[in-house]
């Protein structure tokens, strides 16, 4: 078993083919987005992949420390991040091919129109703990 | 064949069987250990082989479990001494101590999420895994939450009377942000509500259960069938649960009468006016104002405001609903949204779409920023 994670963007990844913001939508094309999301995670919980799903706010804070005795640093907003992450699926699958796979139903997710998004997805494997038996 | 086991009687007897404890000497922290086995315990055996008293099983339970525990503790002397000690068999002690817990569980020095955590395990008996799964945090995280909280207060005098007020932020914090997993929160928060008003006479924490209940009693029709929010003026009223409505209303009269109005009391009189209208449309939004006022004049929350606002809005018409939401920090949550919101009642719905799109990227909860980007897809489907 490997874990992936898909992320989702608000930015930074190439457009979607049906490229439409969410507020331009029907609410009933909303409501069946939303709902084909609940299917998706509910089917991988049946199959013993789902892991975790999580949503994050668009805007965060970028903080450092700033030595001894002093606050943290923060900084940000800032407008011209060009990567942000809307979110993501944590998936535990047989394989590459499978991940891949699971991706691809995620990004048919239906949009303006009806239509799916065809909207990328990021893909990452998890860095796994060392085998037990290595030789 | 085994009888379905009555987990809420037997949690219900969780304060009590603990108090008992602690009255004989054992440390809170020790005691609380000792219950929970007893209720792990109790789980396992009472199915097949029901006690014929619960409460006396599990303190027998209990103190074994403890004895146990110091047993392979302590020196032997100290054992012995202990062994000692045990108390006759027989009726147990009419002393209730659960009002005591409360406050010790709620102790100002805890900080609001270990004072849930540690409330819920010791007065409501839930296991940490449940508690863990509520708050979608990792087990191992809230079991050290819980023996922190407990080392916490292992220096409070358990007769020392405490506030009720701290122990009301904790319940309505339990009610209000629960989670998931298999343990209905709000359910359970009543559930203690209820059982602290059983052992103590005030009105604000009559105001509390009232207000729990009131809204407890919309639940079924605050979620569309697809997980969608519903807001209260296009809930199907028919689903209200209205014996629970009925107990609300009873309990915060109850309250108000004695004329010690407090932060509850008045919350649960807003929803009692809600409950109250058989449609929308007909809702007192005048008196709901009057409620904000008192509620103002008690708290002078910001929220307390900003949900003002919106009732003047229904009582005195879109613009002044505006003009009291012009006095606010714009920084307040939902305040874009009550803006949205006003301003298409007002007939404005370009400013009001865009204030949606506005309010959905500032949602603190993803129920609520769908509900609110659906809010500017209806209306730019409109125009």
């Amino acid at each position: 078993m490997a874990k992936y994670l898909l992320l989702k963007h608000y930015r930074g990844a190439p457009s979607a083919v049906n490229d439409v913001p969410m507020d331009q939508w029907t609410p009933e094309e909303i409501s069946a987005h939303i709902q084909y999301m609940h299917d998706f995670a509910a089917r991988l919980e049946q199959t013993g992949e789902f892991v975790d799903g999580q949503a994050l706010a668009p805007e965060g804070t970028f903080v450092r420390y700033d030595g001894e005795g002093n606050p943290p640093v923060t900084d940000g907003p800032f407008a011209e991040t060009k990567d942000l992450i809307a979110g993501w699926m944590v998936i535990d699958v047989d394989s590459y091919e499978r991940a891949v796979e699971l991706a691809g139903e995620l990004s048919a997710a239906p949009g303006a129109g009806g239509k799916p998004i065809h909207e990328w997805l990021e893909l990452r494997p998890f860095l796994t703990e060392p085998p037990t038996i290595t030789e | 064949m085994t009888a379905q086991l009555d987990e809420t009687l037997l949690r219900s007897l969780t304060p009590s069987v603990l108090g008992i404890l602690v009255r004989r000497g054992v440390t809170f922290a020790a005691a609380e250990d000792a219950v929970q086995d007893a209720l792990v315990e109790a789980v396992r055996v009472w199915p097949a082989d029901p006690p014929r008293d619960p409460k006396g099983w599990l303190v027998t339970v209990a103190w074994r479990r403890f004895l146990d525990t110091t047993r392979a503790d302590v020196a032997r002397r100290r054992r012995e001494d202990l062994v000692d000690e045990e108390p006759p068999s027989g009726p147990t002690p009419s002393v209730d101590d659960t009002l005591q817990l409360y406050f010790l569980c709620a102790h100002p020095s805890l900080t609001p999420s270990s004072a849930v955590a540690l409330t819920l395990r010791a007065v409501g008996g839930l296991t940490t895994r449940q508690i863990a799964h509520a708050y979608l945090v990792p087990e191992a995280t809230m079991a050290q939450r819980i023996s922190r909280a407990k080392r916490t207060v292992s220096g409070v005098r358990f007769d020392k009377p405490g506030d009720v007020a701290t122990v009301l932020r904790v319940l309505y914090l339990v009610f209000n942000e629960g989670y998931s997993g298999d343990v209905d929160l709000a359910a359970e928060a009543i559930r203690l509500t209820r059982q602290l008003a059983a052992v103590i006479d005030h009105p604000e924490v009559a105001g509390l259960l009232a207000l729990m209940l009131l809204h407890h009693a919309r639940r079924a029709s605050r979620t569309a069938p697809d997980g969608s929010l519903v807001p209260l003026a296009h809930q199907d009223r028919g689903r209200w649960d209205t014996t629970s409505i009925a107990e609300g209303v009873r309990i915060l009269q109850a309250a108000l009468a004695r004329d010690r109005l407090g932060e509850f009391q008045a919350q649960a009189a807003i929803a009692a006016l809600h409950a109250d209208a058989p449609t929308a449309g007909e809702t007192d939004w005048v008196q709901i104002v009057e409620w904000y006022d008192e509620l103002t004049r008690l708290t002078d929350s910001p929220v307390v405001r900003l949900n003002r606002a919106v009732a003047v809005g229904e009582a005195d018409g879109p613009r002044a609903g505006l003009a009291a939401l012009a006095a606010l920090d714009d920084s307040l949550p939902r305040h874009t949204a009550v803006a949205a919101y006003l301003h298409e009642r007002d007939g404005d719905l370009a400013t009001a779409a865009r204030l949606y799109v506005e309010a959905a990227r500032r949602a603190s909860n993803l129920a609520e920023r769908d509900h609110l980007t659906r809010q500017a897809a209806r209306l730019n489907a409109r125009r």
